[in-house]
C-alpha cells in the first residue's frame, strides 16, 4: 500500500500518480481523485515547512482510521501559481467505491482547516472562509 | 548541552509581514502562556502591536500543533503565530 505525501513548488503529473497509487495493489478496485486548482486570479502560496507534513500526516491517518483505506497521494505546492495551475491532489484508493470517495472528502475538508497554507492573490491575502469550518465540523472531530 | 532558555517563534502571511521579520526568539524564565508571550511581544514595536492586537483572528500552533492562547509554552518551544489557514 502506497501513502504518501508531498509538498512542493512543481507541479504533479496526475496520470503518474494514478498509475503509481493502482499498479501497486491488486485489491485496488476504486481510485478517487480530487485536483485544487487557481481560479480568478494568480496566487502566491506560502507555507510552514514541517508543520504542513505534519498535519497532512495526522489527517491522513485519521482517515485511515475511519475507512479501509488501499492507497493514498496528497500532493500540495506552494509558490507562484498562474491562473489554473493546479495547486492539490489528493487521490484515494480502496476496493469500493464509498471510502475512496468520503475518505477523498474528509482529507480536503480537514486540509483546508488544517494545513498551514496561505494564498496572496495581486490584491492581498486571501482571508479564510467560514464555511470551510462547517464542512470540517461535518466530520464530528473534537 | 545547556537546557534552552529561549523560545522560537515564527510568523506567517499578512503577521509576517506586519511584524517585519519571518522569525525571532523570547527568553522565558519560567512557563507562560501564549497570551502571556502575545501581550510582551506587543511592546516590541508598532508592527507587532497591530499584528498581534486581536488573538481572536489569529491561529497559533506549538512545535507545530494547534493550540489555545491559553496554552502554556516551555523554553525551547517553536511557536508560531499565524492568520486562519487558507490552503487547498
Amino acid at each position: 500500500m502506497i501513502f504518501e505525501i508531498r509538498i512542493q513548488t512543481e507541479a504533479f503529473d496526475i496520470e503518474l500518480e494514478y498509475q503509481k497509487l493502482m499498479s501497486n495493489d491488486k485489491r485496488i478496485g476504486a481510485i478517487v481523485a480530487f485536483v485544487g486548482q487557481v481560479r480568478d486570479t494568480p496566487l502566491e502560496l506560502e507555507h510552514y515547512p514541517g508543520m504542513a507534513e505534519r498535519q497532512i500526516s495526522a489527517t491522513l491517518n485519521e482517515a485511515r482510521r475511519r475507512w479501509p483505506l488501499l492507497g493514498a497521494v496528497i500532493v500540495h505546492r506552494y509558490g507562484r501559481l498562474d491562473l489554473g495551475a493546479p495547486i492539490v491532489l489528493v487521490l484515494t484508493a480502496g476496493a469500493h467505491r464509498a471510502e475512496a470517495f468520503s475518505a477523498n472528502e474528509f482529507l480536503m475538508d480537514m486540509l483546508k482547516i488544517r494545513a498551514p497554507f496561505w494564498k496572496r492573490a495581486p490584491g492581498g491575502w486571501v482571508d479564510a472562509k467560514i464555511s470551510d469550518e462547517q464542512y470540517a465540523d461535518r466530520w464530528n472531530i473534537n | 548541552m545547556n537546557a534552552p532558555t529561549v523560545v522560537r517563534i515564527l510568523y506567517f502571511a499578512w503577521v509576517r509581514e506586519m511584524i517585519g521579520t519571518a522569525e525571532e526568539e523570547a527568553s522565558l524564565d519560567a512557563p507562560m502562556t501564549l497570551e502571556a508571550l502575545a501581550e510582551m511581544l506587543r511592546g516590541r514595536s508598532a508592527g507587532h502591536a497591530g499584528a498581534l492586537a486581536d488573538l481572536s483572528r489569529l491561529r497559533v500552533a506549538v512545535n507545530q500543533d494547534f493550540t489555545r492562547w491559553s496554552h502554556l509554552i516551555v523554553p525551547g518551544d517553536e511557536v508560531a503565530i499565524f492568520p486562519p489557514v487558507t490552503g487547498g
